[in-house]
């Protein structure tokens, strides 16, 4: 097999093997990137040399006799998160020019596992968004079918993942943005519960929802880079002081005897024939392994989590992004007659519409005499969100469900109706707004286009999503599938 | 200065909002110093206070204990919940674009403080609240060469801990505005929160006055007062305003809610009587920001248990009121005498030193030591500590050497008036003053043979006073006590000195 393919699981063997070093691994892989990127469009900025001589050092660190998981192992970071020294636009022209001069935690903790950065990948500007249209520099193709998204924000490390031009890959979640490209893209893509990943470094879209999680090809693999990347930080006040198990543990155990939900607002009569076959078909595949399957679990409130995502972190947004004004770092107008000429003009010219969108739903939001009817209003619907999905764990281990409503649309189709583009995330945003973890398991191919399984769990518990999204995965024969780039 | 309280037609309502920065070792949100004051620019910070993407706060447990102690101190309820969170608006100094505050659930809230204006009774000042922030960077404006203005921005203090405390509406006068604001920074001061330096911008003030017709429930039109940067500004901004708003009102015309800036030195604006300044609009209330607040996501409610406040509370100090109630009663000290004794912690715990070194067994005698070492504390240690422009923590002298240089008086070693000298001597060069005296031979002479000697010797050399006073001019006997304590220098008892004297000029 080509090395570009290989997973984490079968990389590491074969370093520990002193089959390849990782300097040949890494040095494959941006052959791929060199072969296929120009066509993909997954990387914002490559920093192949620092990979080689990251790679030289994993190999020196194997040879004293270091062994790791990730100990030499390619990663792509999606472009939100800080790596000193390397450009961290998160898609927008605000921070074309910033280089970050710290690490986030994720990177220090992949530093510390021996992992090789590859460079940073396309996304929506500043997260938001669903197909990566919205990044100001270029949209990354799917490389299922090159006129599709590959959705997003995460789109360019899913598409990398995807097309071999990464071995594992870092991405943001703050309303499905890791899943749903995950999806659409035919890779397995996690968001861990909040509060499991150190925010810290993450350039902040909606903090109450952000969540760090990995793309990889292999449910183990994704379980060995939450054992990698998980953990409480004090950097992080949000983060979970909450032990972190071995992931990889228990991915083998089957599902024999799990009590499985399936949401029946996630199962509605528009959704796309295909995409049902598949999550039926994983149905009976778990029940054929001795699952206990109920359908129709109710989650009322699914329907009002579309208006309180697009309240609650517009708003957070709003805030998060107002110290962006051309004062300190990133995008600067200086031909302003005053002060507040350039900081405006800045903004103006900085942000693209899709961010200049939520930045003003978000102030409207807070805005006084509205704060009580928006705002406050969210937060309360999302206590109600949060204590549905508590009473449906009572009776349940994990609830399964589809990840989008179809798979990949064509690039420009809905570039111009936002609502229709926030209705691709109606499966994945009420796991962030009740903070759960969920994550994309390949499904099969609808019509050519992946489709993924959603599986979510209760706070904390990966290992259920894990074992259950592992069970899935042996049971579809899914591994091994690529893209006919 | 005349109390110029305008016509008892109107009632002035004054409440004020006081900034404190904190003494906390770090910065409320990161790991950088928040001692920045003689640091160049730019020097105290990180990415946290300097607002890059991606960065995270972390609270300052500190701080919120700082705040905590406050409340207490203020008589304030510690609520189990409180919260942090963001207050938007944009300026280049804020550089988040928001401020990290607390809204609506405080760290502390409720309270009061005592405060009393000379000649009044005693009066208290509802607290609203104490609550948390952080500071802003620092701009300032410069022109370059070419004429066009522009700033410069020093990050070292931004995200200093920032402690606000709100007062109710519950001042009457700048003078009851003042005694709080004094009574605030004591205890600040006697806790070791805060420096309190308002010329040092660590206490920061701004003030709101409204009038309302004498008897009136309803509050008049609130205008807020800010640029005080000291005390008399409050002091004058607060009398200016106050003369302003009713002749405003005598006018017929409606005061406006707004912003005005105190302004000092423009021209006199109201005759002798006030100081030189003024206050300027700066802006009104109707355009101002809506400061959106929200709850800060970054950083969970705060929970506070109350043996938590409890171990606060144990650990506070002893405070002012407390401790000038104690002089009096333990003491017997006047409550003028207290007031000045607890002024300063520092000035306090040097005298409950000084009188804990008494050696006297007997209550008579510990109370005579005690108001001893209070009026020399109060007079002549104090004149030399401002005449030198020395701080009490900076002085020679310790306790227990002016407790042994009163023993030295009451034991007659020393005249009072060789005392002065002694002390002087003591502060100067922090000397033990038994030392002090054997060196510059300051002893009392006792023997009525020594004094009689000088005695003779002031007659003889004296004719003229001596035969006024044997004709029956009484004063004359004045000039030669004084000469005779001259050739003593001092060191003579002068009672004794003058019984001497007469008998023998009688003889
Ligand atoms: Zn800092």
């Amino acid at each position: 097999m080509d090395l570009h393919w290989l997973s984490i699981d079968e990389a590491s063997r074969r370093l520990d093997a002193r089959e390849i070093s990782s300097r040949e691994l890494t040095k494959a892989v941006l052959d791929r990137i060199e072969a296929v990127d120009g066509r993909v469009g997954a990387y914002l900025s490559l920093a192949a040399e620092s990979a080689l001589e990251s790679a030289d050092a994993a190999d020196k660190r194997r040879s004293d006799g270091e062994r790791g998981s990730l100990l030499g192992i390619p990663v792509a970071l999606k472009d939100v998160l800080s790596k000193r020294g390397l450009p961290t636009t998160c898609g927008s022209r605000m921070l074309e020019s910033y280089v970050p001069p710290y690490d986030a935690t994720v990177v220090e903790l992949l530093d510390r596992a021996g992992a090789v950065v590859l460079g940073k990948t396309n996304m929506d500007e500043f997260a938001m968004g669903s197909s990566t249209e919205n990044s100001a520099y270029h949209p990354t193709h799917n490389p299922w079918d090159l006129e599709r998204v590959p959705g997003g924000s995460s789109g360019g490390s899913a598409a990398a993942v995807a097309a071999g031009e990464a071995t594992f890959a870092l991405g943001s979640d703050t309303g499905g943005s890791i899943r749903q490209p995950a999806a659409l893209c035919g890779v397995v893509g996690m968001k861990p519960t909040y509060g499991r990943v150190s925010r810290f470094g993450l350039v902040a879209f909606a903090s109450s929802l952000d969540q760090i999680g990995p793309f990889t090809r292999t449910v183990r693999d994704t379980a060995t880079v939450l054992n990698a990347i998980c953990g409480h930080d004090k950097r992080d006040s949000t983060s979970a002081p909450v032990d972190v198990p071995d992931f990889t543990v228990g991915l083998d155990r089957g599902v024999q005897g799990l009590r499985i939900g399936v949401p029946r607002e996630y199962m509605p009569s528009s959704l796309d024939a295909g995409v049902r076959a598949k999550v039926e078909a994983a149905l009976s595949a778990f029940e054929s392994q001795g699952a206990i399957i109920e359908r129709d679990v109710p989650l009322p409130s699914t329907e009002a989590a579309l208006a309180v995502y697009y309240i609650i972190a517009p708003s957070e947004a709003s805030a998060n992004l107002a110290r962006y004004d051309g004062v300190k770092y990133g995008f600067s107008y200086t031909q302003g007659k005053t002060m507040w000429e350039n900081m405006e003009m800045t903004r103006g010219q900085g942000f693209g519409a899709e961010v200049k969108r939520r930045i003003m739903i978000g102030t409207y939001a807070l805005s006084s005499g509205y704060y009580d009817a928006y705002y406050l209003k969210a937060q309360k619907v999302r206590t109600v969100i949060r204590n549905e999905f508590d009473a449906a764990f009572e009776k349940y281990d994990v609830l399964v469900s589809p990840v989008t409503p179809t798979p990949a649309f064509k690039i420009g189709e809905k570039a111009n109706d936002p609502y229709a583009m926030y209705l691709n995330d109606v499966f994945t945003l009420p796991v962030n707004i009740a903070g759960l973890p969920g994550i994309s398991v390949p499904a099969g191919l609808v019509d050519g286009l992946p489709v993924g399984l959603q599986v979510i769990g209760k706070p904390f518990d990966e290992e259920a999503v894990l074992r259950v999204a592992s069970a899935f995965e042996a049971a579809s024969g899914w591994q091994d599938q690529h893209p006919p780039l | 200065m005349t109390t110029t309280t305008p016509a008892t037609r109107y009632e002035t309502v004054i409440g004020l909002e006081t900034h404190v920065q904190l003494l906390t070792e770090r910065k409320m949100f990161c790991d950088c110093s928040a001692a920045y004051a003689d640091a160049p620019p730019n020097t105290h910070v990180c990415p946290v206070c300097m607002a890059l993407p991606g960065v995270l706060p972390v609270m300052n447990r500190k701080a919120v204990e700082f705040t905590i102690m406050t409340g207490l101190a203020l008589n304030c309820e510690i609520p189990p919940f409180a919260k942090f969170d963001r207050k938007n608006y944009p300026y280049p100094d804020l550089l988040k674009g928001y401020q990290i505050s607390q809204f609506d659930m405080p760290s502390t809230q409720n309270g009061w403080v005592e405060v009393q204006v000379e000649g009044e009774e005693p009066r208290r000042v509802g607290i609203t609240r104490a609550h948390l922030e952080e500071d802003t960077a620092r701009l300032t404006h410069k022109e370059g060469a070419d004429g066009e203005s522009y700033s410069l921005i020093d990050m070292n203090r931004s995200g200093v801990p920032l402690m606000e405390v709100v007062t109710d509406p519950d001042m009457r006068s700048a003078e009851e505005a003042r005694e709080y604001l004094l009574k605030l920074r004591q205890i600040l001061r006697y806790m070791g929160v805060s420096n309190a330096n308002m010329e040092e911008g660590n206490f920061r003030c701004d003030a709101n006055i409204s009038l309302r017709p004498v008897g009136s429930a309803e509050y008049g039109a609130k205008v807020e007062i800010k640029n005080m940067n000291s005390f008399s500004a409050v002091y004058n901004a607060i009398q200016y305003e106050v003369r302003r708003q009713t002749e405003e009102l005598d006018a017929g015309r409606v005061i406006a809610q707004e912003t005005r800036g105190w302004v000092e030195d423009v021209n006199e604006a109201f005759g002798s009587d006030f100081a030189k300044g003024s206050t300027v609009s700066q802006r009104s209330k109707e355009g101002a920001h809506d400061y959106r607040y929200f709850p800060e996501p970054d950083l969970p409610p705060l929970t506070v248990d109350l043996s938590y406040v409890e171990k606060i509370r144990a650990a506070l100090p002893e405070l002012p009121d407390a401790k000038r109630a104690r002089f009096q009663s333990e003491f017997g000290l006047s409550l003028y005498d207290a007031n000045l004794l607890v002024e300063t912690r520092a000035k306090a715990a040097f005298f409950e030193e000084a009188v804990a070194a008494i050696e006297d067994p007997t209550d008579a005698g510990r109370l005579r030591f005690a108001r001893l070492i209070a009026n020399w504390m109060i007079g002549d240690f104090t004149r030399l500590l401002n005449a030198n422009e020395t701080e009490l923590a900076d002085s020679r002298v310790t306790p227990k050497r002016l407790y042994a240089m009163i023993s030295l008086i009451e034991q007659g070693t020393i005249t009072g008036a060789s005392a002065k000298s002694v002390f002087e001597e003591v502060f100067r060069t922090g000397g033990d003053p038994a030392a002090i005296v054997k060196d510059l031979g300051l002893e009392q002479i006792g023997g009525s043979d020594e004094i009689s000697q000088i005695v003779d010797k002031v007659i003889e050399a004296n004719p003229k006073p001596v035969a006024d006073y044997r004709a029956g001019k009484q004063e004359a006997v004045k000039f030669l006590v004084g000469m005779s304590m001259r050739e003593t220098k001092g060191r003579a008892n002068p009672a004794t000195l003058t019984e001497i004297l007469k008998q023998k000029l009688e003889a």
